[in-house]
């Protein structure tokens, strides 16, 4: 008896040769390469993620560690989690309690979290999406999901116009996260609502010159 | 076995008796009970027409969006015309990144696999992301029947898990359920749930939170489908809103995802295209909360146990078909469900497959066939549908649904042989051959009007016929037919009152269907 395998790839081979189709040329006619000015690509991101019902804070790389300083004490956040390798200088305008997290931090102890502070990959302005790739800075999958506040840094300069831009900037062998607002759900008669399993509160906070 | 022959075999269905998609009866007996549900009408009438709204909304904004949906049939033709190659790559990548590829004939095989792959873990529950594949091979039925508990995570699965429902949309299983009838499920089947919870969605969502919070963080086995798989790169893509399926593919140590065949996309930079067109088709957004894309294992961060398992159960069957293949391209937005009148009207329910609507309609009957058994419920599929071609326009992939249903019901009706209505149709030909004899027939078809209602109609039809009126009224026969009116002189001075009116009408006649052009038009926006 044949494999399960081999009777999969037989039975496709067998079913194209019954019906042979002409090979396909991919028209890509869509819009990419597409560049925006820094100011048209903060108006457009600002934009969508105020729709997404996040929070936003443009501001310049000096004052990084003020505004999360102050997002994190606006929440509450009085523990909060980090991942390897984020700017140590992001958090001296905090005085909580700052844990950085390994692989052996286990779901229940980030559930105890109350925020993360993380980097971002990159970004997609005309829909107003993060990425998220594990790089130092950016930590794990599970730090940025579990906790209920997620302070995300992102760079202006890493933010694209649009989705083919962004996609290029990617590493596809990292673990990567694409991150449009905060959790959210429609499945209740289609009536969109913010703060599910993922974190509730999404703060983003652009550097402009950065 | 066949490519050693040389010789191609059609390649099988879905077999018949296993999985979610046959119903137990035709759809126009489960559609007529449906119909009668006033709750559901209102329900799904709500839903649709919002999402329906949102999805022109956030569609009509991209000035490339037919570039970006001519992309993505292409890609996806592509795709199925090199399909082996494509898996042996996909399978090679994923392996190359430490995960484990197995391969499913069918709905029994994949159900065994995974239970297997749960055993080997030692747990004796998983958490499951939403995922269409497996609950076309009843996944979950088959775990509950070995001792395995399967935990749905999607809020709208949950609902239908708990109430011990059935999904009804693709993208919004629970759509069917409006607030007052979930805040009753959850106070029936949720543990320890507030008892003082109300309806509004915002609570209910939080009630779903703290429920499945605790599965998400001790559960070590999960469950996913998979929105893309990548050859290239061996990359897989969940595309979700809640964040359950971040916690699924993170959380636990071991990951299984179980994927249908033509999932599979050439290059990652494909997601460039399918990123824009599945969630501004699907929900309505700009970009869906989440999406989650990884590649085998990665040490430190995530499930360090993966396996992919790659499902036919019938795809191959209609990737044999020159024309249903399109069918295969879905991308399982929902948007032809959405935009259906007759969806709308009936709910998914009514299809008695995992994969309802207009889609569902043309790939149900492909993966499982409609001739299985005797009055299969699937050969009434392609028939439910009034062919306006509102799915074809809304469709990201442009799959010409309204052409595959046509198709359908050409092989239906080819494989049938001998019917009713053949004969009726050989009879009616041989009546129409012999003018004297078809003009005795329309004087005394005219006795219909006997068993006529009051309003003119025939509800119900003798048997060959009442196929037919089982789904519509039958206008009762004219008291006289054309041609004995054409003779009569009535008749002529009918004629002869219309030539003398001569052109006058004609512009205001052709106001009238410019008229009617406008309002088609409008239809077509809404």
């Amino acid at each position: 008896m044949s494999s399960a395998r081999d009777t999969v790839l037989g039975r496709i081979r067998d079913a194209l040769a019954l019906a042979p189709a002409p090979a396909v040329v991919v028209p890509r006619a869509y819009r990419a390469g597409r560049t925006l000015p820094d100011d048209e690509r903060l108006a457009l991101f600002t934009d969508r993620l105020l729709d997404y019902k996040a929070r936003v804070h443009p501001c310049t790389a000096d004052r990084t560690a003020e505004v999360v300083g102050e997002a994190l004490r606006e929440h509450g956040a009085r523990r909060i989690g980090v991942p390897p390798g984020l700017d140590a200088r992001w958090l001296t305008g905090y005085d909580g309690e700052v844990r950085e997290d390994h692989s052996d931090v286990s779901p229940a102890q980030l559930d105890s979290l109350d925020a993360v502070v993380t980097a971002s990959a990159a970004g997609c302005a005309e829909t107003g999406t993060i990425f998220l790739d594990g790089s130092p800075g950016q930590g794990r999958r599970a730090l940025s999901l579990v906790p209920d506040l997620h302070v995300c840094v992102v760079d202006l300069s890493t933010v694209e116009a649009g989705v083919p831009e962004a996609v290029a900037r990617l590493t596809p062998e990292r673990p990567t996260t694409l991150i449009s607002g905060p959790s959210a759900t429609s499945d209740i008669e289609l009536e969109r609502v913010e703060g599910v399993h993922g974190p509730r509160t999404l703060v983003v906070v652009i550097r402009t010159d950065a | 076995m066949s490519t050693f022959l040389g010789m191609p075999s059609p390649p099988p269905r879905s077999p018949y008796g296993t999985g979610n998609l046959r119903g137990d009866r035709a759809f126009p007996r489960a559609a007529h009970d449906e119909l009668g549900n006033d709750q559901l009408r209102r329900n799904l009438g709500r839903a649709t027409g919002t999402i329906r709204a949102k999805r022109l909304n956030v569609t009509g904004e991209l000035p490339d969006w037919e570039a970006l949906r001519d992309a993505g049939s292409a890609i996806k033709t592509d795709t199925m015309n090199r399909l082996p190659e494509l898996l042996e790559q996909l399978e090679r990548k994923v392996t190359e990144r430490g995960g484990t590829v197995h391969w499913a004939r069918d709905a029994a095989e994949a159900n065994a696999i995974v239970t297997r792959l749960v055993r080997a873990t030692g747990s004796d529950e998983v958490i499951k992301v939403k995922s269409m594949a497996t609950q076309e091979i009843g996944l979950n039925e088959h775990l509950e029947s070995v001792g395995i508990t399967p935990h749905e995570t999607d809020l709208a699965e949950l609902i239908v898990q708990l109430a011990d429902d059935k999904p009804s949309h693709i993208l919004v299983p629970a759509i069917h359920r409006n607030r007052d009838e979930i805040r009753q499920i959850f106070l029936d089947h949720i543990p320890g749930v507030d008892a003082d919870l109300d309806n509004a969605p915002a609570h209910l969502a939080a009630a779903a939170r703290g429920y499945l919070r605790e599965k998400f963080l001790a559960t070590k086995v999960a469950v996913s489908g998979a929105n893309f798989g990548i050859a290239e790169t061996g990359t897989l893509a969940v595309v979700e809103s809640e964040g359950n399926g971040r916690m699924c593919l993170t959380l636990p140590d071991t990951l299984i995802t179980v994927m249908g065949i033509e999932k599979v996309l050439p290059r990652y930079q494909d997601l460039e295209v399918f990123l824009q067109l599945l969630p501004r088709s699907s929900t309505g957004e700009r970009m869906n909360p989440y999406t989650s894309l990884w590649t085998g294992v990665t040490p430190g961060d995530g499930p360090q146990d993966f396996h992919l398992v790659l499902l036919d159960n019938g795809r191959t069957a209609a990737l044999a078909d020159a024309i249903g293949r399109a069918a295969l391209n879905c991308i399982r937005c929902s948007a032809c469900l959405n935009v259906c009148p007759v969806y709308e009207r009936t709910g998914g329910h009514a299809y008695g497959s995992t994969y309802p609507g207009p889609i569902g309609a043309v790939l149900t009957p492909q993966l499982a066939g409609m001739h299985a058994a005797k009055d299969d419920p699937n050969s009434s599929l392609p028939y439910a549908s009034s062919l306006c071609g509102a799915c074809f326009d809304a469709c990201p992939v442009k799959i010409d649904i309204p052409s595959l249903l046509v198709e359908l019901r050409h092989q239906h009706t080819e494989q049938t042989g001998v019917t009713p209505e053949k004969l009726a149709m050989k009879a009616a030909a041989a009546v129409m051959r012999r003018p004297g004899l078809y003009t005795a027939v329309q004087k005394a078809s005219a006795l219909g009007r006997v068993v006529a209602g009051r309003d003119g109609t025939i509800s119900r039809l003798p048997p060959p016929l009442s196929g037919w009126s089982d789904s519509r009224d039958t206008a009762a026969p004219p008291r006289e037919t054309f041609r004995s009116w054409f003779a009569s002189d009535e008749g002529r001075a009918a004629l002869r009152a219309a030539a003398s009116e001569q052109s006058s009408d004609r512009p205001e006649g052709n106001g009238k269907q410019a008229d009617r052009n406008s309002d088609h038009n409008e239809e077509d926006a809404t």
